[in-house]
């Protein structure tokens, strides 16, 4: 079923533009221009910080991580594998991303803990970013509880992601 | 600055416990291998990015984001009281919500900025309202419709069926959103004064 949802979304996107008059495929490609552009101002970021998780994997400092949050992370139901993921995802995006990789490599994208790393990176975001910049912009001081609720809500998805993998993939 | 220190303690770490326990040579050749799998995580998630952000574009100039925000904007009324009297942070903070949700980033974040910038109350400026909490959670919980980049990195190493995560990632968000909008309706509650 779930094969059906992207191949129909791009048919459906470009069929409402058709009727609404306006270029599917020249809206598309001014789009995929940006994209490329927002590739290009990622890389540095990616090479750094992936040299970087590289040298702690080798280092043995990420299993010993691992091991060292496990009773934490075995009370919420969370694979203590991903600990290094769920330490980095509210603070950076770029260094989520290049942990997230190295662990679904490591794994394997099909395996329990490479499908949780891929759900937790899908439906969580940068934490402490967003409200940075949004509460920058406004000029906000005092940011009350929103680090707490923000942070409820991303633990939340980490617990969730872990269910539902085990839940829809579990053997 | 943040990422300076971050860097910094990783490598530290990286150094410190590989001489410990003697992996030293491997640390020193996994910068060779690292530097080199982040240019191939890039060219592994190009053409995704490529076609996700075209598609965003289309979906948006097509009137995509403008229909979803008026389904959307019974629920979001009832979360953000403040767009009852005010048209404009209604359609700011619709817009948000989907760009996010129809994966446009970048044309979310600036919305966003402006609909918090109108929720500021003027008797008390500098300080969060219950309703910017709240949409930080929203835009934190990340309730998007396709993790592009997840599922092209997942492609990259070899999987035949990147998008079968899609379920798990669309409860996982709406259970994340829920639970922190709950959170920041409670905490408001508690934290009346201050």
């Amino acid at each position: 079923m779930t094969d059906y949802i992207v191949p129909l979304l791009l048919l459906l996107s470009a069929a409402i533009a058709l009727r609404k008059k306006e270029s599917p495929y020249d809206l598309m490609l001014t789009g995929a221009a940006d994209g490329l552009k927002l590739l290009v101002s990622i890389v540095p970021a990616l090479v750094l910080l992936l040299t970087a998780v590289m040298m702690l994997r080798a280092s043995g400092a990420i299993d010993m991580l691992s091991q060292f949050c496990a009773p934490v992370f075995s009370f919420f139901g969370i694979p203590a594998e991903t600990a290094m993921l769920v330490l980095i995802r509210p603070i950076s995006g770029s260094a989520a991303l290049a942990v997230g990789a190295e662990l679904m490599a490591e794994y394997g994208p099909d395996s329990l803990i490479g499908r949780t790393v891929a759900v937790m990176l899908g439906s969580t975001e940068t934490t402490f970013y967003t409200i940075s910049v949004y509460f920058g912009a406004a000029g906000i001081k005092k940011t009350r509880y929103t680090v707490a609720a923000a942070l409820l809500a991303d633990l939340t998805g980490f617990v969730m992601a872990s269910l539902t993998v085990r839940l829809f993939f579990g053997s | 600055m943040v990422m300076s220190w971050i860097w910094i303690l990783i490598i530290l770490i990286s150094v410190v416990f590989s001489s410990i326990t003697g992996t030293i040579s491997n640390v020193a050749a996994a910068t060779a291998q690292g530097a080199q799998a982040g240019i191939t995580l890039a060219v592994s998630m190009a053409g995704s990015l490529c076609l996700w952000s075209g598609v965003g574009h289309l979906m948006d100039k097509a009137g995509m984001t403008g229909s979803l925000s008026k389904w959307l904007r019974p629920v979001l009324n009832r979360i953000f009281p403040g767009t009852k009297t005010d048209a404009q942070l209604s359609n700011d903070l619709s817009a948000n919500i989907c760009a996010n949700i129809l994966g446009l980033g970048n044309a979310a974040t600036p919305m966003g900025i402006r609909a918090v910038k109108r929720m500021v109350d003027p008797n008390r400026p500098g300080i969060a309202t219950d309703e910017m909490c709240r949409l930080i959670v929203l835009n934190t919980a990340s309730i998007q419709l396709i993790p592009a980049n997840v599922a092209a990195v997942r492609s990259s190493l070899g999987c035949s069926t990147p998008f079968d995560i899609l379920p798990a990632v669309w409860v996982t968000s709406i259970c994340s959103a829920g639970l922190g909008l709950a959170a920041a309706w409670l905490f408001g509650k508690l934290w009346r004064h201050d």
